[in-house]
């Protein structure tokens, strides 16, 4: 990957360290602004907690964060400049689609006709418009991944997370999508970091490969060097070389 | 599995449904056919008995209401707080009361609660002239809140567990405070379980008898279910004692109904699986309210167990422990809930597993489907007619064939396995649902079946919840006094028959005594029932998902 110090840096992990009792993790990379990496790595490898401390929810043992050059440790969740999309359940299913979004803008629920207008234009810009006063469990899955992205373009934070969110979809509705998250990216210039298990990912969406494997950082590097590689027996059995 | 191993657990299953229909079937008809000659008391719904109504409705509106509006605050800290030393025994001191004889806690609460208990004694050390009474509605409500707060407690906390962790992980993301989670997150979740949890409540109060019997205090604080007791054992005025056991019937019919439209919707699918830490009430006052919160629940309940303990190791132990009374009693409870408890259970899993065989076609027949309504049915008969009108309806009948009491041993012995057949059921369905569907075909293609399948497959995935059930349903009878009282005597003594002797003619010290005996059998048996560790946590945050 690019020298750190020509980077323009989203994200920067410091040596950071995380212990559990039977494994310790440790990262060291830097994320470029704008760009799509692709977290990949076989189960257990520490994707989920990378996306985890980079999030917020887990706090690393040793080592710093730092987001757009601000050292994030001890910030809240909410604080950070980061929405995060899960593979499922990111939509609260007793509320209805436009209240789902409406969490986003003002956790209280204090909306007005702007923020109703907000609502209505994510929810037209994912494709469903209309949509508002759904109930999430009366959306198909790929339905409620839309969603959940129109939430995170209302909430305007600069950092994309999504974790395995095509997991649960077919692949038809995987392709969609993919496309759609380019389009938005497009639009909103944001940084994605993004989870997935699956090649045809890489090569549709992603910039760059961060490949994890053991509780280390064993490759950084644009897809297109990564998906030509064949040195590494890990990388080959991810990619089915 | 063999057609005559089918044919056979088809019948096995079908007999204890006669059975269990029949039993409550000829109580129900020897009370609504009862003619006796020349029977003069007025039956018709008297002031008494509009009184005795009103009033079970009251105390059971009330009890509920303040166990239930208590309980969403304590499960709330509970499932905040998810980690700190001692919370697993905190939960776990929530599941004693239901444990727990209800004579045995009354005698607790009588130690903490009554004219010299130790609360009483610090208001007046106070000079509060009004001292809080143990008897009369007070105590009831005291005595129902102790017993179904922690209840009520552990099924929200059930539900609150059972909320997908990514909604901490998305509340937290988008910045949701305590306020929005509890409104948007945890309210709705609560309310959801609401109405199944207050109408159980309310079943368990309007059909409460050992509390009311021995903290009501005088008729004027007088359920349904005591005054039949009362009507058959001290007045013997079956006419009364049949209105009112009609009228119970359809209290609780009513209420069973009701419980049955309200019972709740399934809201969520299943979660990741994860264990997600919470981010709310981390820090602060939230924290500091949590933990408060839960103190003053778990001093709520450990009080009164404690009181039976300090007053129980007061008590002469030794010269009870010689009694040969509270042996008999001792020997006689045991017997009967050792009977009742396998009787339950074996009959309870050859129910089921005929329901699951009759429903397991493609497309079950009427029959089929008709036995598998009536087994699902038959295990909440004793909430529609509660143990005292199956007492009273099975005393008419046996009267003609002299002394009732000779049949008290079997009469107590079927009560107490239909009493405990609601919560053996619910133990018992679940764990052998799963353990079918995942061992049926494997069985079937490697051609175990009966005693072989039983020793190698059945008993070892089934061991737990077998043992569980059996436990509370020995804890059940164990501590049961409603069907005891009918037709205890000086033959059949019981440990809860003693006690409640006991405290009647004021021998407080051996009450105490008493209660500490029965109540350590029971915790034995409670522990007994739930040793094995529970799966639904494991290492999840050292190794899932990473």
């Amino acid at each position: 990957m690019a020298d750190a110090e020509t980077m323009d840096p989203a994200i920067r992990l410091a040596d950071v360290h995380v212990r559990y009792p039977n494994a310790h993790l440790q990262f060291d990379c830097t994320i470029r602004r704008g760009e799509i990496s692709a977290i990949v790595g076989v189960s257990g490898s520490g994707k989920s907690t990378l996306f985890n401390i980079i999030a917020g929810f887990e706090t690393p043992d040793e080592g710093q964060v730092d987001i757009f050059e601000k050292n994030v440790d001890g910030i809240e969740p909410s604080g950070r400049p980061v929405s995060v999309i899960f593979q499922d359940h990111n939509l609260f299913s007793h509320l209805d689609v436009a209240t789902n979004i409406g969490l986003g803008i003002n956790p209280a629920l204090r909306l007005g006709i702007k923020e109703r207008g907000k609502i209505a234009a994510s929810l037209m810009r994912v494709g469903l418009e209309g949509f508002g006063k759904r109930l999430p469990p009366t959306l198909s899955g790929g339905e409620r991944q839309r969603v959940a992205l129109a939430r995170a373009l209302v909430r305007r934070k600069p950092i994309l997370l999504l974790d395995e969110p095509f997991a649960a979809l077919d692949p038809g509705l995987r392709a969609g999508m993919s496309q759609l998250l380019l389009d938005l990216h497009q639009q909103e210039e944001n940084t994605i970091l993004i989870i997935t298990h699956h090649p045809d990912d890489l090569r549709r969406l992603a910039d760059s490969v961060v490949f994890l494997d053991g509780g280390r950082i064993v490759a950084h590097q644009p897809t297109a060097e990564f998906l030509a590689r064949r040195d590494n027996p890990a990388i080959n059995a991810f990619l089915g070389n | 599995m063999g057609g005559l191993e089918r044919r056979l657990t088809l019948a096995a299953g079908a007999l204890c449904l006669v059975g269990i229909l029949l039993f409550v079937v000829l109580a129900a008809l020897a009370l609504v056919t009862f003619d006796q000659p020349g029977a003069t008391s007025n039956v018709s719904f008297d002031a008494y008995i509009w009184r005795v109504t009103r009033f079970t409705l009251l105390q059971a509106v009330l009890s509920t209401g303040l166990s239930v509006l208590v309980a969403i605050p304590v499960a709330r800290a509970l499932a905040r707080q998810a980690r700190f030393p001692g919370r697993v025994w905190i939960v776990r001191l929530m599941a004693l009361p239901l444990g727990l004889p209800a004579l045995v806690a009354a005698l607790g609460l009588i130690g903490i609660w009554g004219r010299q208990g130790i609360l009483n004694n610090g208001l007046s050390f106070l000079g509060l002239e009004q001292p809080v009474s143990i008897y009369g509605l007070s105590g009831i409500l005291l005595a129902h809140v102790f017993f179904n707060l922690p209840l009520a407690v552990r099924l929200m906390l059930t539900g609150l567990e059972r909320i997908p962790g990514e909604y901490w992980l998305v509340g937290a993301n988008l910045g949701m405070r305590s306020w929005s989670i509890f409104r948007f997150v945890e309210w709705p979740v609560i309310r959801g379980l609401l109405p199944g949890i207050a109408s159980l409540i309310f079943m368990l109060c309007a059909t409460s008898f050992t509390l009311i019997l021995t903290l009501g205090g005088g008729p004027g604080a007088s359920t349904i279910e005591v005054a039949i007791y009362q009507a058959l054992r001290f007045d013997f005025d079956p006419p009364r004692a049949i209105a009112l056991s009609l009228l119970q019937i359809a209290m609780t019919g009513l209420l069973l109904l009701a419980l049955r439209w309200l019972a709740p919707p399934s809201v969520d699918g299943p979660t990741s699986g994860r264990h997600v830490r919470r981010f709310d009430g981390r820090r602060g006052l939230g924290r500091i309210g949590d933990f408060s919160i839960i103190g003053l629940a778990a001093v709520f309940t450990l009080l009164p167990l404690g009181s039976v303990v300090v007053s129980g190791l007061l008590a002469d132990l030794s010269g009870l422990a010689r009694d040969p009374l509270v042996q008999r009693g001792l020997v006689t409870s045991l017997v009967i809930a050792f009977c009742s408890s396998v009787l339950c259970v074996a009959g309870t899993a050859a129910m089921i597993r005929a329901r699951q065989m009759a429903l397991s076609p493609r497309r079950p027949g009427k029959a089929a489907r008709g036995l598998a309504a009536s087994v699902s049915a038959s295990t909440s008969l004793v909430l529609l007619v509660p143990p005292v009108v199956l007492g009273s309806g099975w005393f008419l009948l046996l009267r003609p064939f002299g002394d009732v009491s000779r049949f008290a041993p079997l009469l107590v012995i079927v009560i107490n396995v239909l009493m405990a057949l609601p919560f053996v059921y619910r133990v018992l369905e679940p764990a052998m649902k799963t353990h079918w569907a995942r061992t049926a075909r494997l069985s079937a293609s490697l051609g175990l079946g009966g005693w072989n399948r039983w020793r190698a497959i059945d008993w070892p995935g089934l061991r737990k919840p077998i043992l569980m059930a059996m436990s509370f349903a020995a804890a059940l009878s164990l501590g049961d006094l409603g069907a005891v009282a009918l037709f205890g005597s000086q033959d059949m003594v019981t440990l809860p028959w003693l006690l409640y002797s006991r405290m009647g003619s004021y021998r407080s010290t051996d009450a105490a005594g008493l209660a500490l005996f029965l109540g350590l059998v029971c915790l034995i048996l409670t522990i007994f029932g739930t040793a094995a560790p529970s799966p639904e946590r494991g290492n999840e945050d050292a190794d899932g998902g990473r």
